[in-house]
């Protein structure tokens, strides 16, 4: 166990040095690519801590990602940037706001009824913004000037620069997954852990597991919040998609595929997914056929397999890698 | 109503229908601290109706339960194990997946304030470790905490989920069929163990193996259809004619464990 334990560790350590080197010699299209997929990343491991870890499997977890980006849209002044230290927190405050008001209603359902209403808020949230005018309706709004890390004479990284939205996004990743691999591990996580295997023993033990999965569900829509923001930033334009069930559906996705309960496992799903849509986007004509305008069709396909020859997911594997203790 | 003492668990006129039955039907008894109060009876008696209304897993549709002289009457699970009742299932309910130790740590770590602890490794708490560590060896799984429940034998099962039950510390404890599908010497065990419990604990036992009962009870409560036939002490549920009609006879006649 030891040493399969080095391994991973070994693996982690590779893929890390890998990231932190890519914009020394990577293309500007690859490094933007691999900041929007380390942001998915962050979204899908968010994900994960509901599905994967609690037993929660919430449908609308594009509300909380999408709400962090208009909160941006909205804070930002008509002209001149926003300063990052305090739209950065304001932004992710607003998702978990969402989060405490949405899952104080629907944390109380269960199973069928839990996907139900989690697709159901993020609909009307969804609605909200592309039926009306708030923040340019269904086409969106632009954020025409990024935020501005500046403190006082010194500005630590600028988000202008493509390579430094790629470093921001780098940080936020490890930061995040470092800090639900501590909460994991804590009481609050051994709780929530129990509430997945079986919340009746919880209640009965004493646990009020209603605050739990709350306090959960909050945790996980402000780390979505976190995504939403640099998503945002990244594109400089929020528009209703963000929040749209589409991608609430593709992050599931990238969780199962990746593995759910193994954090790691989403995030390379993230990876996986991305990289497929776009080399199903960018099949050749054949036949006269363009394959490539067709590219869902292949990823249905791909999903199919995977879940036939993985049904554990990418990440399966590395759980089985981790020690019973980890897992119990 | 005699005085309830503290940390004493009571009934008065407990009923419960599901529909037009009453499966338990103005049910009064006391659970005192230091005494075994064993709860007897055919299949379908409300024997585990009566338990679930204790542990609030059900609600009553008349009477009261009370606790310590406090009317707790239809508070949530949760309440009532932070009030200091335990209990165990009939079918096994824990946690597969966990280790033994886990499962009973899990329950210990259930007696903190609050487990809204986001940093610290849940492990490092020593109390909570030592706590549940207390509650495998009490239990007879002294060595066995690192096994995945599932991995157990079905008679250690049993024996986590008195265990348990024990970990949160409970001053009354309500054991529903504790000794169903444990083999002689795991259940000379915990026979052994609710001696011991007894002592500082409030016991509601509800078992088939009148062996068993008859070793460790106090007093004894004989439910038929729902309702109390006879209650009092051991020789004099022994000697009573409506009980051996309504129901030991057919244990001492066919020999049946009713397991």
């Amino acid at each position: 166990m030891m040493r399969e334990r080095a391994v991973l560790a070994a693996i982690v350590v590779c893929v890390v040095a890998v990231l932190a080197a890519l914009p020394l010699f990577a293309e500007k299209f690859y490094v933007q690519l691999f900041a929007k997929i380390m942001i998915m990343a962050i979204l899908a491991m968010s994900l994960d801590l509901l599905l994967g870890y609690t037993g929660l499997v919430s449908f609308g977890h594009a509300a909380f990602f999408g709400a962090a980006g208009y909160a941006l849209a909205l804070i930002a002044p008509q002209s001149g940037p926003a300063n990052f230290w305090t739209s950065f927190p304001l932004s992710v405050a607003a998702s978990a706001l969402l989060a405490l008001a949405i899952g104080f209603l629907v944390v109380r359902t269960r199973g069928v009824y839990f996907i139900m209403v989690t697709l159901a808020f993020a609909q009307m949230l969804f609605f909200l913004f592309f039926d009306t005018k708030i923040a340019g309706g269904s086409d969106g709004i632009y954020i025409d000037v990024r935020p501005s890390a500046r403190i006082g004479g010194w500005e630590p990284f600028s988000l202008d620069n493509f390579v430094h939205v790629y470093y921001v996004a780098l940080g936020a990743l490890a930061l995040v997954y470092l800090l639900l691999r501590v909460l994991l591990r804590s009481p609050f996580g051994r709780v929530l852990a129990g509430i997945r295997v079986n919340e009746h023993r919880m209640l009965s033990l004493g646990y009020p597991t209603f605050r739990y999965k709350l306090a959960c569900f909050v945790i996980s829509g402000a780390i979505a919040g976190i995504a939403g923001y640099l998503s945002a930033v990244q594109f400089g334009v929020v528009n209703p998609e963000m929040l749209g069930w589409q991608l609430s559906a593709s992050v599931m996705m990238m969780v199962i595929l990746g593995g759910m309960g193994t954090l790691i496992g989403p995030a390379i799903g993230a990876a996986l997914w991305m990289l497929l849509e776009l080399g199903f986007q960018s099949l050749p004509q054949a036949g006269g056929v363009e394959l490539g305008k067709h590219w869902q069709l292949f990823m249905g396909g791909f999903i199919v397999l995977a879940t036939l020859l993985l049904p554990n997911g990418v990440g399966g594997a590395f759980r089985r890698l981790r020690t019973p203790d980890d897992d119990a | 109503m005699p005085e309830v003492s503290a940390g004493a668990l009571a009934t008065r006129g407990l009923t419960r229908y599901f529909g037009g039955l009453a499966a338990v039907r103005d049910v009064s008894l006391e659970c005192r601290a230091g005494e075994v109060h064993a709860v007897i009876g055919p299949n379908g008696a409300g024997k585990t109706t009566l338990i679930n209304i204790l542990s609030g897993d059900l609600a009553p549709s008349a009477g009261q339960v009370i606790l310590g002289g406090r009317d707790v009457t239809g508070l949530a699970p949760h309440r009532m194990s932070k009030l200091g009742v335990g209990r165990s299932y009939q079918k096994t309910n824990v946690f597969l997946p966990f280790t033994a130790f886990e499962n009973c740590r899990l329950a210990a770590q259930s007696r903190l304030p609050s487990s809204m602890r986001f940093f610290r490794p849940a492990v490092s708490n020593r109390e909570v470790n030592a706590a549940a560590e207390r509650a495998l060896a009490a239990a007879g799984l002294e060595g066995r905490g690192p096994v995945p429940v599932a991995a157990l034998s079905h008679g250690e099962q049993r024996q986590v989920e008195i265990a348990m039950a024990i970990a949160t510390a409970p001053s009354v404890l309500l054991l529903d069929e504790p000794l169903a599908g444990m083999g002689a010497e795991e259940s000379a065990c915990i026979v052994d163990l609710v001696k011991r419990l007894a002592a500082d604990h409030a016991i509601l036992l509800v078992e088939h193996d009148m062996d068993a009962v008859f070793a460790v009870a106090d007093v004894l409560t004989v439910m038929v259809n729902g309702a109390v036939l006879e209650s009092g002490a051991p020789a004099q549920i022994r000697a009573s004619r409506a009980v051996q009609e309504a129901y030991l006879g057919e244990f001492t006649d066919e020999g049946a464990s009713g397991t």
